[in-house]
């Protein structure tokens, strides 16, 4: 990270479902769990109404960090909609590191409607991971 | 020119067509540039005589049937290569098309040659030079089919560093003109509505800049993932050249891979964004 970026504090930008890991994260929220500020929710049905342009989208609009979060395999409420969006992710990631984005600026995960807890360190974890990592520039330089 | 799979396939075009079989057979005809070969449409038995095959017929012809005005002629008769077949198989598969609005005429295929006279990229890599899904096969069994391994030509940029790798490809998705052709080209893009063409919201920007160059490419090649059969026309038909066999071999290397999947000439395999197992890997997944 250059000079000019001391101080930076990443955006990051959380496509959560509505049943799990939304719930996950109000649950630390009532429970008064501290986390950094950092991350925007967009609150989604299921990890399965992924599109992987929800992802471009997002650094587009100036995003330095993505996570994606639903609910564990065999909890969907739909039944399926995150075993489709581990397929369709697995394979979007692998494409989009071949032409050069960074990996590290997207993170997956499971969180349940009672891992509030695993919410905080997964938010925790990645906001730090995406600070050091710095504003993501080559994005931001073809979004201009 | 004097190829035996040329009498051959006017031979079967004639007797398609006067038997009333098919409205029209689309083949290929001598061109006018290059002596490349060009796509043409033969309604009459006597017009079938302008076909021809050689190492030029390098369009893939299944394009054709993507357009309801083809199809809507009544049933047509096809010349396919094998990589041609399994755009084919894939409308079939996708329910785009029935098997009785075709009449297949699948030729065996030592490789076809590009604008310059070189073996096409596609063709060193070709699994079907003996196609298995036809009406009619015309020409002698071809002896080698070669392994699907692309390891070799994506190396040099899996090695790359990330930014070498952004880098790279900025300057090939710069070139980009948008002009769909690749699209256009490409036998199984047949959405009737593409997602590049949505405005409310847009989704994917439509001028010629980085940001909407960026990721017009990178959804291509994703919408493609799984169902590319891997004919090259989109490569072909970009008229700046950006290497997009690259990133559809990529995905094809990573579906099999992962889900042990490859596109073939059967309509009933099952394609791998349309099903799931429980136990997929997801090593990324926290
Ligand atoms: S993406 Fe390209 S190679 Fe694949 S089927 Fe379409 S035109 Fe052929
Ligand atoms: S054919 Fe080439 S220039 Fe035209 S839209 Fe496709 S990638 Fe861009
Ligand atoms: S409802 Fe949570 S992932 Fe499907």
């Amino acid at each position: 990270m250059s000079e000019a970026d001391q101080g930076f504090e990443p955006h990051i930008v959380a496509f959560i479902c509505n049943w799990c890991t939304y719930a996950g994260a109000d649950l630390a929220g009532t429970s008064r769990m501290q986390y950094q500020p950092n991350v925007r929710v967009i609150r989604i049905p299921c990890t399965g109404r992924m599109d992987p342009l929800f992802v471009l989208k997002a650094f587009e609009r100036g995003a330095d960090g993505v996570l994606i979060s639903g609910c564990h395999p065999g909890d969907c409420h739909y039944g399926e909609g995150n075993y489709h969006a581990r397929r369709k992710f697995a394979i979007f990631r692998k494409l989009l590191e071949f032409v050069g984005i960074d990996l590290a600026r997207i993170q997956f995960s499971w969180i349940s409607a009672a891992e509030g807890g695993k919410w905080v360190s997964v938010i925790e974890d990645f906001t730090n991971r995406v600070r050091a990592l710095g504003p993501y520039r080559a994005y931001q330089e073809i979004s201009l | 020119m004097n190829d035996e799979r040329t009498l051959k396939i006017r031979e079967i075009a004639k007797e398609l067509l006067s038997k009333g079989e098919i409205a029209v057979f689309i083949g290929y005809g001598k061109g006018t540039c290059n002596g490349k070969a060009r796509p043409i449409f033969v309604r009459t038995p006597e017009e079938a005589d302008e076909l021809i095959f050689d190492s030029t017929c390098s369009n893939n012809l299944v394009t054709y049937l993507k357009f309801p005005a083809v199809r809507d002629e009544g049933v047509v008769g096809i010349v396919v290569k094998g990589c041609d077949a399994k755009a084919l198989v894939g409308l079939i598969r996708e329910s785009q098309l029935m098997r009785e609005q075709v009449r297949i005429v699948a030729v065996t295929c030592e490789g076809v040659v590009a604008d310059d006279g070189q073996l096409q990229l596609r063709c060193q890599y070709c699994d079907v030079a003996n196609p298995t899904f036809y009406d009619f096969l015309v020409g002698s069994p071809v002896e080698d089919q070669k392994p699907r391994d692309f390891s070799g030509l994506l190396e040099k940029y899996e090695t790359m560093s990330v930014e070498e790798r952004w880098e790279f490809w900025q300057s090939q998705f710069e070139k980009c003109i948008r002009c769909y052709a690749c699209r256009q080209a490409c036998p199984l893009c047949y959405c009737t509505r593409c997602i590049v063409e949505k405005n409310q919201p847009q989704w994917i920007e439509t001028s010629s800049h980085l940001r909407g160059n960026f990721a017009w490419n990178i959804i291509r090649a994703f919408h493609l993932a799984g169902r590319c059969a891997g004919c090259g026309a989109c490569e072909d038909a970009c008229p700046v050249d950006i290497p997009l066999m690259l990133l559809n071999y990529k995905l094809e290397k990573e579906i099999w891979d992962y889900f042990h999947y490859r596109v073939d000439l059967d309509p009933e395999s099952v394609p791998p964004f349309t099903t799931f197992k429980t136990d997929d890997r997801g090593e990324f997944i926290l």
